[in-house]
């Protein structure tokens, strides 16, 4: 009992998680300013900003739905912490583990984006809706080639459970090396999923003014953006465990800092691709992800068959 | 030709120089000597002609007579423009600019100033 | 899906300045666009009647933060025609170069404010930082940033010594090979071209129907250029080349701005190997005789017009501008019809709107009955003051 509380509360659960989110998102703004030849925040930033939300008044419109509008920040987030409990952390073994988390934590991990959608159709205002309707159609395309590409790696280790797939990886050394395509395919698509330009159209804000969280704000908008930073953590982990499984069965504590170092390139890349593009149109994102991401992620799908063929 | 991402190296070599920003409050900055921020008043070399008064676009200077010959200045920071335009028509050169720009305060009657007859003093009054 | 009217401003983070556009959509395309310009209305022009022409060059400069030297360029040009001066040489080289510094500096300004709204938020930081060098060499030129009051009836204030002309050839070097990184990014990246292209599309006959101004005007192919057409100040011994583009939408305005950028470059140069020697300014009487004056000036958005009558005292009777922006607003209109939402900000931006000048309106309609009336200042307060008790709201 003690144990289950330690691990929904302290690590992984909400304080290491919320640590994580917060140091995440400073590296990811102090990097994004480097990179613009400024200065940036400093490092107790993110901290503040959720104080000073927490400490801000609930405004709710009147034509809103109350009970939807304020239960969904702490729905999203709950969603979030429970996926990360099925990521391999330290080592190849996550804290819980059954044949088929890997399609649980994914489905997990599209529930936020659902909440967006509900949260901008429950505002009832007009840019909160324009910004739901267009978080609705990104998920639509983003989805298919992130699902494929962690869908064909699961593939290749023969099993269903991604701590089973993390031993797979760490016995055949190299094989890791045959995901690379889907690897650089999915960081595109997580571009989409964390609402990163140059995908971040729902939330533009020279277009829609706040896009779903027009009408947030005090501790809703606090949690929401709590959860938006864990999302960035949980998925950046998943990848890492999917894509980059190498060092696994050493030390708990080397793969403790390894993971970090994962997430942490994972961040690094995603901060890169937010300074050097412009924010595409949501009618080009969808050709784009139709036409170039979703084919590549088919080929590596088939790449992986072949392989598993080659294996046997 | 179109490249995708094409600022991507000017983007990676700015995060290893220098930023650009002047941290303001912590690091003084100093602005051109002919920057055109308070203005000073000679009271010696003044002849109470007026043309300043009935040039300033604003209203800002008001030359009051205390002797014989001698004036003195009172200046509405708050409602100068800063253009200098007084200093240009003064025939006798007895006003000047200076680059003092940080000029706010926290109360609207610290931004009357007056300069009497001794220029080393200009008193903040209320007028 | 059904028709929403989603209101555009008068506050919205598109937009830099208070205008609202009343924008009906369809799902993301917009239908049908209205306007209201006013929000920035200051009484400019009545309160230059009860000022001496002097003090009037300090508030016409204040009109626009942005094309400040243009205004009040333009309205003394328009005093001097009044007054017969014939305005010394080096005086109107010193004019020029300050005006073409100031394009300069206004040009980065839409380069980054182009790249925000799309997105685009490091082009924004980087045109913005090269402005800089720009804004701190105007500052040790004229002795401000913006607003440099330079001008003044009869020649200028002060004078370009020789360590200032080193200093502004070295500055010009540095922002030329900028501004050709910029020319990269902006036909290589393909971001960028995505989202400029195709977008805003204003043919060349709708230019010369609703009376379009400056980059927007040539970037549809019309050759029009105040400073070739009607020379002005010493354009008319500078050499320089008028930029065109054929591509009639977004892409081709940015295409005319940067271009536009390059040939200035040429100008200050041109300007300060040239520079005459001689007195920087002429004595000018006080009272001017009466007339009315028009002049005309190329600001970075567009053509200028400044109209001014005197009645031989030494204050104006009537002084009326017509900025830029007001020419190319009815253009916008047309070419916000049949495109996304999405594109709204880049094409309002694309005509670098700049509603501190536009705004200029003078007659109010009451709304039942159609008919207007000119009010004066006592009982429009009070009607806002009724206006604001009616809903509520005490001060």
């Amino acid at each position: 009992m003690v144990n289950s509380l330690v691990y929904i509360l302290i690590f992984p659960g909400f304080l290491f998680l919320g640590i994580a989110g917060m140091f995440f998102e400073y590296i990811d703004r102090k990097l994004y300013a480097k990179f613009q030849n400024r200065v940036g925040p400093p490092w107790f930033q993110p901290f503040a900003d959720f104080v000073k939300l927490l400490a801000k008044e609930n405004i709710i419109p009147e034509k809103a739905e109350r009970k939807m509008f304020q239960v969904l920040p702490f729905f999203a987030m709950a969603a979030i912490v429970t996926s990360f409990m099925y990521v391999p952390v330290w080592g190849t073994h996550a804290l819980f583990s059954f044949n088929g988390d890997v399609i649980v934590v994914l489905y997990l991990l599209s529930i936020p984006t659902l909440t967006f959608f509900l949260a901008g159709y429950s505002s009832q205002s007009l840019f909160s809706m324009i910004g739901a309707v267009r978080t609705l159609t990104q998920f639509f395309a983003y989805e298919v080639p992130l699902f494929l590409t962690i869908l064909s790696a699961a593939l290749l280790a023969g099993t269903w459970s991604l701590s089973e797939m993390s031993v797979f990886y760490n016995q055949h050394h190299w094989l890791w090396l045959a995901n690379l395509l889907g690897f650089g395919i999915s960081i595109i698509a997580l571009l989409g999923k964390l609402e990163k330009v140059p995908f971040d159209i729902p939330e533009a804000e020279t277009e829609v003014v706040g896009g779903t969280f027009t009408e947030y704000s005090g501790k809703l908008l606090a949690f929401f953006r709590m959860t938006i930073d864990i999302e960035v953590v949980v998925c950046s982990a998943l990848l890492a465990a999917v894509f980059l499984p190498f060092g696994m069965n050493l030390h708990p504590a080397i793969g403790f800092v390894l993971f970090i170092l994962k997430v942490l390139s994972v961040v690094v890349l995603l901060s890169l691709m937010r300074s050097v593009f412009a924010r595409l149109r949501i009618d080009q994102m969808v050709n784009f992800c139709w036409k170039y991401i979703a084919p590549l992620s088919f080929l590596q799908l088939i790449i992986n068959i072949i392989l598993r063929g080659t294996i046997k | 030709m179109i490249k995708p991402g094409k600022m991507l190296r000017q983007v990676i070599s700015s995060a290893f120089k220098k930023p650009a920003t002047t941290r303001y409050p912590f690091v003084k900055f100093d602005m051109p000597e002919f920057f055109r921020g308070k203005i000073k008043f000679i009271p010696e070399k003044c002849i109470g002609c007026n043309l300043c008064m009935r040039d300033c676009p604003s209203n800002a200077i008001n030359i009051v007579k205390v002797g014989d010959k001698k004036f003195k200045a009172e200046f509405r920071l708050d409602k100068c423009i800063y253009c200098s335009q007084c200093v240009d028509s003064c025939l006798k050169k007895a006003l000047e600019t200076t680059n003092e720009f940080e000029l706010a305060q926290l109360d609207s009657k610290n931004l009357n100033i007056v300069f009497h007859g001794k220029p080393e003093e200009d008193i903040k009054t209320e007028t | 899906m059904d028709r929403v009217i989603i209101p555009i401003g008068p506050q919205h983070p598109a937009l830099k300045e208070p205008e609202s556009f009343r924008v009906t959509l369809e799902g993301e395309k917009i239908v049908d666009v209205s306007l209201r310009l006013g929000y920035n209305h200051r009484g400019i022009e009545k309160a230059c009647e009860s000022r001496t022409f002097m003090q009037n060059i300090y508030l016409i400069e204040r009109v626009c933060g942005i094309c400040s030297h243009s205004h009040s360029t333009c309205y003394i040009q328009a005093v001097e025609d009044l007054a017969g001066t014939e305005v010394p040489k080096r005086a109107l080289y010193i004019r020029t170069l300050v005006g073409e510094l100031e394009r300069v500096h206004s040009h980065l300004l839409w380069l980054g404010v182009a790249g925000h709204e799309i997105g685009f938020d490091t082009l924004f930081m980087y045109s913005w930082r090269d402005r800089e060098i720009v804004m701190d060499l105007l500052a040790k030129l004229t002795g401000n940033r913006v607003n440099y009051g330079i001008n003044t009836i009869g020649g200028v204030r002060r004078d370009i010594s020789k360590e200032e002309s080193e200093e502004i050839l070295k500055a010009v070097d540095i922002l030329e090979e900028r501004t050709k990184y910029y020319i990269e990014v902006a036909t290589q990246e393909v971001t960028l071209i995505n989202r400029l292209s195709n977008v805003g599309k204003l043919s060349r006959a709708d230019v010369e129907l609703l009376g379009a101004v400056g980059p927007v005007a040539r970037a549809s192919g019309v050759d029009m250029d105040t400073r070739r057409d009607d020379p002005y100040a010493a354009y008319s011994e500078v050499s320089f080349k008028v930029i065109t583009a054929d591509n009639e939408d977004v892409y081709g305005r940015t295409l005319v701005r940067v271009g536009e950028l390059m040939e200035s470059y040429s100008i200050i140069r041109q300007v300060l190997k040239n520079m005459p020697d001689g007195p920087i300014t002429v004595r000018v009487p006080r009272k001017i005789p009466a007339g009315e004056a028009i002049s005309r000036y190329e600001a970075p958005r567009g053509e200028d017009v400044h109209f001014v009558k005197s009645n031989g005292s030494d204050t104006p009777e009537r002084v009326k501008l017509r900025a830029p922006t007001l020419a190319n607003i009815k253009a916008v209109l047309k070419m916000l019809k049949n495109y996304n939402l999405a594109d709204l900000p880049i094409i309002i931006a694309a005509i670098d709107p700049c509603f501190s000048c536009t705004d200029r309106t003078i007659s109010i309609k009451k709304l039942d009955t159609g008919s207007t009336e000119i009010v004066d200042w006592k009982s429009l307060r009070e009607y806002s003051i009724e206006w604001y008790k009616k809903r509520g709201i005490r001060f």
